[in-house]
């Protein structure tokens, strides 16, 4: 019974295609798992706008939207139907084709990336070798998109919003992959299936899941923060510091153009969310030998929800960074430890099991902590400003 | 330790969360159309004008004197004085307005009108709630829509409305107390012009 659970789109899909003549199944199959993520996102998406805004509104004593629907619980609908109804502007000098390709083109690729993770046993789209390599293809040209919205709508604020995502995503894509190549150290494979299935054992009722190692802990922290960097999140949210540059890259989009934007960061956050859910946290793993009879597909999008209220947290805490301390950060922290992190893994995949390695990499990663992070923002003296010319 | 902060903004916000279902006093909203602060009493929105007594028109204070449009800045007010006179709060015989409109979708909630008033004819009301589907006419507040009683005003500014009568009733004891002055002068000279005529 749980086996038929833990199946039951798979089932289902084979059940729907096998109506079709054989020479159709492959095809027809590959189609229905593409309707399936591009519901079920989507639909993921309308929901945490919505608890974005009540966890934001309660970490401020607010109520958050609570007028249409029972909670305000049809407050996305009523979002939708605003972004739908609402005029498309396109500025006189505008690039007319550009302006419309930036949102689809950050859209698709998106949702490609969402090709190769395995959301629950047997349940990724394409089981790819060189899986986490395409995820990172496809993450890139989020940079491009970005830039086209920015350049064809000929707005300064737009092509400054643009030019600060661009280096600010290029920046954090660094750690980021070098925080991923220290998992595909120790499993030994780029096809994100595969290293799912390196963390789905236990010991006791414990899994091995990377996130519980010395290197897994310090590359997942890494990761974490590289990720919310790339998606744009506060506090690393400059390309739409509205204080300084409006809304960024999309100044000049409005109605469902801008939905598209919209939709296109929230999916960023859910798959960057499943990469670290996947590389880090066992995927579709349980957290508890005794849990195993849960689908495999909850597990995977309950650990992605948690990973999502974490980034709404962050979002509720902390204010945004300055364009220099977001560089700093990134350049003299992220990148040097992300390298240490990489040195440390590779000790542990080449000393012998046993608590030595254990107390080796804890020390040296925890020492490194703390005397980079003192390094790094050691020239920060706070105090009054001078000034050399103005009296 | 670099993130010590960040932990500590952390579990702060998480303390907000949770006790914001916790204790219902943490919540600063007030759920606007259902339940509603009192309005303070210094507040002002747009002029209204006061009437005395129950009619409105009889009873108004306004002599069209015009000083208020004169000095409105955004210029929102437009008086046209009346050929006849009718008796104010005094007996006095003073012009009134035939038409008084203050354009609302222009006024700037400046109160010079209430400043320059030399007949506390004009205040300053508090309802706030004056939404309308029509831009043009339903912002154009005409005489009888601005007409508001000595009662309202009492109700809500009250301080400033009790200072405004005594200075009022002051200055009507003034004026019978000069008419009193006049009335025995008046009867002790022999009507000499009138007489003169017969």
């Amino acid at each position: 019974m749980a086996a038929t659970f833990d199946q039951i789109f798979i089932l289902f899909r084979n059940w729907l295609v096998h109506f079709l003549p054989p020479a159709w199944q492959p095809a027809a199959g590959a189609l229905l798992g593409v309707i399936g993520i591009v519901a079920v996102f989507p639909g993921l998406f309308a929901l945490t706008t919505l608890l974005e805004r009540k966890g934001l509104g309660r970490m401020q004593n607010r109520y958050g939207p609570n007028r249409v629907g029972p909670f305000g619980l049809l407050q996305p609908v009523a979002d939708g139907l605003k972004a739908l109804t609402k005029e498309d502007v396109v500025p006189f000098n505008a690039n007319g084709l550009m302006h419309l390709l930036a949102p689809l083109v950050m859209v698709v690729t998106v949702f490609m990336s969402f090709a190769v993770l395995p959301m629950g046993r047997h349940m990724e789209l394409v089981d790819m070798d060189a899986g986490l390599l395409f995820f990172f293809a496809m993450g890139a040209a989020t940079e491009l998109s970005v830039f086209m919205a920015g350049w064809s709508s000929r707005n300064k604020y737009s092509i400054l919003g643009a030019m600060r995502a661009v280096a600010q995503m290029i920046s954090y894509e660094v750690p980021m992959l070098l925080s991923s190549v220290a998992v595909v150290m120790i499993a030994g494979s780029l096809s994100l299936p595969k290293v799912v299935a390196a963390q789905n054992h236990y010991t006791g009722i414990f899994p091995h899941w990377y996130v519980f190692t010395p290197w897994g802990f310090g590359a997942a922290l890494m990761f974490a923060i590289a990720a919310i960097a790339e998606t744009n999140r506060s506090p690393f949210d400059l390309p739409e510091g509205e204080s300084e540059i409006i809304a960024g890259y999309h100044t000049e989009y409005s109605g469902f153009k801008f939905a598209l934007f919209f939709l296109a960061e929230y999916l960023g956050m859910f798959a960057l969310s499943g990469l670290g859910v996947t590389l880090f946290m066992g995927g579709w793993s349980a957290p508890f030998s005794f849990l195993t009879w849960i689908p495999s597909w909850i597990w995977f999008f309950a650990k992605v929800m948690l990973a999502i209220c974490v980034f709404i947290w962050m979002r509720g805490t902390l204010p945004r960074l300055r364009q220099d301390q977001l560089m700093n950060f990134a350049w003299k922290f992220v990148l040097p430890y992300s390298l240490l992190v990489l040195l440390v893994t590779a000790f542990w995949r080449f000393l012998p099991p046993g608590w030595e390695r254990w107390v080796v990499c804890t020390v040296i990663l925890a020492v490194a902590y703390v005397v980079m992070g003192r390094a790094a923002f050691k020239l920060k003296r706070v105090g009054p400003r001078s000034y050399r010319y103005a009296e | 330790m670099l993130g010590e902060g960040i932990l500590k903004g952390l579990a702060q916000t998480a303390k907000n969360f949770a006790g914001s279902y916790v204790s219902e006093e943490r919540l600063t909203t007030v759920q606007y159309p259902e339940e509603r602060l009192p309005v303070a009493e210094a507040s002002r929105v747009f002029p209204f004008l006061v009437f005395d007594g129950s009619e409105w028109l009889g009873g108004m204070r306004c002599v069209a004197c015009q000083i208020c449009e004169k000095e409105c800045p955004p210029k929102c007010i437009y008086i046209e004085k009346s050929k006849d006179k009718k008796p104010d709060y005094v007996g006095k015989q003073q012009f009134y307005p035939v038409r008084f409109d203050i354009d609302i979708s222009v006024c700037m909630s400046c109160q010079i009108c209430v400043e320059v008033c030399p007949f506390e004819a004009i205040k300053m009301d508090t309802a706030f709630e004056l939404a309308t589907d029509d831009r043009f006419g339903g912002l154009l507040l005409d005489r009888q829509q601005l007409a508001k009683s000595n009662e309202y005003y009492h109700s809500i500014h009250p301080t400033e409305a009790s200072e405004v009568d005594a200075r009022l009733d002051e200055e009507k004891v003034k004026a019978e107390a000069k008419a009193k002055a006049a009335a025995p002068a008046a009867a002790a000279k022999p009507p000499a012009p009138a007489g003169g005529k017969d």
